[in-house]
């Protein structure tokens, strides 16, 4: 592996100005201060929101949201009763759905979208972010980590996934009755943490945060 | 959005001879090939950005069309076969008055990529003419195709649940079919598509012009 070095901030001047990453014009962040949030004066994109304890709860919201994921993974999901029949499904389950010739590929992007990703996006955001708490310096590898983190925020869809349970679920209206397992409710839980801490974590603040010390 | 719409007349990273970091914001000499504080790799544009944008796009356009005209699901009740493409599932909703979730499905199913092959290639072309620009209204399009293409993703997430839940003996059993794989390869290809625009040169066009 190749070792990075440790994350700063660019000398001089420079250290003063951020460039809106959308439409590249040049601010100065001398002044920025604690919360407030500052937005690009041309195209409105955030520049910074630092806010007390955002990065107490973000710790906070990622744990939690670890926590639940391994409660969805090891109960069962969903179950269904029509004519004497029944049959549950965990969420192991509906990756395999797809395993078997062609759709084995469909089922590991199903893995990777509604499990892996998300966990290995949290996993990197509490390594490069949890030390701070604590006043440490941050980690080796913690910018390598944290970068990983914002990249794959895309790729993790874990309540597109919910979205897509709850339109099965109309489907299967007419044909069974259907019964929510413990996986139901904490993935359903776990979809509204990672929407929270996304909803307040400000990417460009958390990088003065590692560089700074 | 309190966005004033005035133009700023402000200095670009680029005008000043400097590179910003797409990612964390931070600005370093002009010839800095990585973040020292990121670690990203640093391009004052990304010069083949709208390159990337088409060769992504024809790959998801390609793939939407077989994951129309194919099979999404595969259903056998009581040993009797049916399949339904992607309209079909919504026709399917329909029938059955299920009128809020069958707009969901079609939203996110036909709408968002339809809307977004329209999009992107409008947002390419105007680009690449250069002249007359409204970048505002350009950049808020591309926020919107960058935030909302990953929704179309629900329609595999069914299938995947149906497929794994529906299995009854010989009562009734879900199948995903090939249609399935072929959306979702659409869907990650438009979000590469989208991805790879670099939202900075909507705005060069528009200096270019004052
Ligand atoms: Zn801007
Ligand atoms: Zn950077």
């Amino acid at each position: 592996m190749i070792q990075e070095p440790p994350p700063t901030v660019p000398t001089g001047d420079l250290a003063e100005l951020v460039a809106c990453p959308q439409c590249d014009l040049l601010h100065h962040v001398g002044n920025v201060s604690e919360d407030a949030s500052s937005r690009c004066k041309r195209c409105g994109t955030v520049l910074f929101a630092p806010r007390t304890g955002a990065i107490e709860r973000l710790v906070a919201l990622a744990l939690g949201a670890l926590v639940l994921m391994v409660v969805a993974v090891s109960f069962p999901f969903l179950q269904m009763s029509a004519s004497g029949f029944s049959s549950k499904a965990s969420v192991f389950d509906t990756i395999s759905a797809f395993t078997g010739g062609l759709m084995a590929p469909l089922s590991l992007a199903t893995a990777a979208f509604i499990i892996l990703l998300p966990v290995l996006r949290l996993c990197a955001l509490i390594y490069a972010v949890g030390p701070l708490l604590f006043g440490r310096p941050p980690v080796p590898g913690a910018a390598t980590s944290f970068r990983l983190a914002s990249r794959l925020k895309p790729w993790s869809m874990a309540e597109i996934f919910m979205i897509g349970v709850a339109v099965a679920l109309v489907k299967m209206m007419g044909m069974a009755s259907i019964g929510f397992g413990t996986a139901f409710w904490a993935f359903g839980f776990l979809v509204i943490l990672v929407t929270a801490m996304d909803a307040m974590m400000c990417e460009r603040t958390i990088w003065r945060l590692l560089a700074k010390r | 959005m309190a966005v004033a719409r005035k133009e700023v007349t402000g200095l670009t990273a680029r005008a000043a001879g400097l590179v910003g970091c797409l990612h964390c914001g931070s600005v370093w000499p002009k010839d800095t090939s990585r973040c020292g504080l990121c670690g990203s790799a640093l391009t004052s544009r990304r010069n083949a950005s709208l390159q990337h944008v088409w060769a992504w796009w024809w790959a998801g356009a390609i793939f939407y069309i077989p994951a129309n005209l194919y099979p999404m699901l595969r259903t056998s009740l009581f040993g009797q076969e049916s399949s339904s493409t992607i309209l079909g599932g919504v026709l399917e909703l329909v029938k059955h008055g299920s009128w809020f979730v069958a707009f969901v499905v079609f939203f996110a199913s036909i709408m968002i990529p339809v809307g977004k092959f329209i999009a992107i290639a409008y947002l390419a072309t105007v680009i690449r003419r250069g002249g007359a620009i409204d970048s505002h209204s350009l950049h808020k399009l591309h926020e919107v195709v960058e935030f909302i293409g990953r929704w179309s993703m629900i329609d595999v997430f069914v299938v995947a649940v149906l497929s794994a839940l529906v299995h009854l003996a010989f009562v009734v059993n879900i199948d995903p079919g090939v249609a399935a794989i072929c959306f979702a390869l659409s869907v990650v290809f438009t979000m590469l598509s989208a991805l790879s625009f670099d939202p900075r040169i909507i705005y060069d066009v528009a200096e270019v012009r004052e």
